[in-house]
């Protein structure tokens, strides 16, 4: 098999982008590094093209929103994964909340853009350079992000609701 | 005439009769299979461009799932691909096990392994079936549903219910193989091969099938790649990409199997690879099902999350509490970010779990393979016929559930 492993990927990461890398961590099996937002595009696409790394398959792309984190509320996730090898990897970038830009990698991979659309109906990230930045799966007219955390849904855990009034 | 069809060089670039129409393919049509709307801009048959239209069926399964604690969600996973939702509930079922750290009896997972290739070939039966129905075949679909029932009645025996199956919990089965299971399993391996020779023999090498899907709806390896294909469509493209091999999950090493590849990625590759991955899973099927492992069919190691046995919940206090702490949601959960990815009836289904240690997840994403290669569709059939187009959708296995989740 290969020799690329996971100190591989983060060695040759540090190597080519140095302060770009915030922090590393394993989480279970997967290498999740903070990366700086503004290099998030350039680092996929330097994955991408190279020859050792090979890491040229994006598995899933998306966001998380912590409202408690101020100034790095939404945190986009990248999973990245290099078939060849069979290392996977996990970029994230933090945004702030009151512009939360960040380029887009439809360019690197064109099925990153429906997962972008996606990410944008549901968190409002701004993909900077998306062909076709429009809502996805809910409708046009829409003036919400709805999986932001502001947004709830019922608790399933109140217990003020009188069963005679919904039928039960 | 069939070399020109082949080569998709049947039509020129020029426009027939200079009239270009828009037709709507969709939301509604009986050809599409479920709600996709494709907005056709069409030249007599030949399609110039076509945009699609998404979200149909959207249910916040995501939004969703942040309320629910984590044995409520495997219901939720039923209604993705709802034609192999086996798979996607254990897929779930083993992202929680994964996060906190359970260790599974090797029974379980022979049963796991048996109950989800008994999914797939369930989820390909309709695929395959289907594009026979799309190219004027109706009877194969009719007998192949006849099998599909039979796994449909292997599901009951096991969870209870057929279509939505919430099978297994987290930590194994709520009860195991029951006789009438081991009885309509033994039959279903002895009778089915001999059915689903019938249907292949029917289709396979049938000269008006080869025809109309030959070079239909074709894709490049090196396209399926970068648009994120995987599954029977990325192995119909020629890359032997699959979960099961790459990262084995429930004991899947210890299978003898072969990941059958195509070369062009049209329909009729894709065709042929989900017929011979039914035979692998049949074998699957068949090797784990006569190395049924003795032993426990849940793991004793996870008593917060697996349902005490209900004669137990009367007269222990221990199981009592568990089942009360299950039943209300009140479990507590380790910390912790997980993603864990199984082989689905059309790819690696991936489930990103965030914890932060509340009842609910904090986040729960789902790959789900279908929204990831839907996108391709109109680069797919730009250029084709609109009964290609029909055909090419059929042979992805756009799930309306899994794509809009």
């Amino acid at each position: 098999m290969s020799n690329v492993t996971q100190e591989t990927v983060l060695t040759r990461l540090q190597e080519q982008f140095g302060s770009a890398i915030i922090s590393n961590e394993m989480l279970f099996d997967v290498l999740t590094l903070e990366i700086a937002p503004d290099k998030a595009h350039d680092m996929i696409a330097w994955l991408k093209q190279d020859d050792v790394l090979k890491m040229s398959f994006l598995t899933l792309l998306g966001a998380v929103h912590y409202p408690n984190d101020k100034g790095r509320e939404i945190c986009m996730t990248y999973h990245l994964h290099a078939l060849v090898h069979n290392v996977r990897l996990r970029l994230k970038a933090y945004l702030p909340i009151e512009n939360p830009s960040i380029q887009s990698i439809a360019d690197i991979y064109v099925g990153a853009n429906w997962q972008e659309r996606e990410t944008f109906d549901f968190f409002g990230v701004n993909f900077v350079g998306h062909p076709n930045l429009i809502r996805i799966l809910n409708e046009d007219t829409m003036d919400y992000h709805p999986m932001r955390k502001e947004y709830h849904l019922e608790d399933a855990t109140r217990e003020d609701k009188d069963d005679r009034y919904f039928g039960r | 005439m069939s070399d020109t069809l082949n080569n998709r060089s049947l039509f020129s670039d020029e426009t027939i009769d200079g009239e270009i129409a828009t037709l709507n393919l969709g939301p509604t049509h009986p050809a599409t299979h479920g709600i996709f709307q494709n907005i056709l801009t069409v030249d007599g048959e030949k399609i110039l461009s076509s945009e699609q239209t998404v979200g149909y069926i959207h249910r916040a399964f995501e939004k969703l799932a942040e309320r629910r604690p984590f044995n409520q969600i495997t219901p939720i996973t039923d209604r993705l691909n709802y034609c192999s939702s086996p798979i996607n509930n254990i897929g779930w079922e083993m992202t929680v096990e994964k996060l906190i750290g359970a260790d599974i009896p090797k029974r379980v997972d022979y049963m796991r392994v048996i109950i989800m290739e008994l999914a797939r070939i369930a989820d390909h039966l309709v695929c395959n079936s289907v594009i026979g129905v799309d190219t004027g075949a109706l009877t194969g679909f009719t007998y192949m549903f006849q099998q599909r029932e039979k796994i449909y009645e292997l599901y009951e025996e096991v969870s209870g219910a057929r279509l939505t199956t919430n099978i297994g919990r987290i930590g194994g089965f709520e009860r195991d193989f029951s006789p009438r299971f081991h009885e309509k399993l033994k039959a279903f391996l002895k009778e089915f091969p001999k059915h689903f020779q019938e249907f292949d023999d029917l289709l396979l090498r049938n000269r008006i099938f080869m025809d109309r899907t030959i070079g239909a709806g074709p894709i490049a390896a090196e396209r399926a790649l970068d648009y994120g294909f995987t599954g029977p469509n990325l192995r119909a493209a020629g890359v032997d990409y699959d979960v099961r091999v790459m990262n084995p999950y429930a004991s899947y090493q210890d299978f003898d199997f072969i990941v059958p590849v195509g070369t062009q990625g049209d329909t009729y590759d894709r065709f042929c690879v989900r017929q011979e991955e039914i035979r692998q899973s049949l074998r699957i099927i068949e090797q784990a099902y006569n190395n049924l492992p003795e032993g426990n069919y849940f793991s004793s190691d996870v008593p917060e999350f697996y349902l005490p046995p209900k004669a137990d919940v009367y007269t222990k206090m221990e199981a009592l509490i568990y089942h009360f702490k299950i039943i209300m949601g009140e479990t507590p959960v380790p910390v912790g970010e997980v993603y864990h990815s199984v082989e689905g009836g059309n790819g690696e289904l991936g489930y990103y779990l965030i914890s932060d240690g509340g009842r609910t997840p904090y986040r729960l994403q789902f790959r789900r393979p279908c929204f990831i290669y839907y996108q391709a569709y109109p680069e797919m059939i730009t250029g084709s016929t609109i009964s290609d187009a029909v055909l090419t959708m059929s042979s992805m296995n756009v799930i309306a559930g899994e794509l809009d989740a």
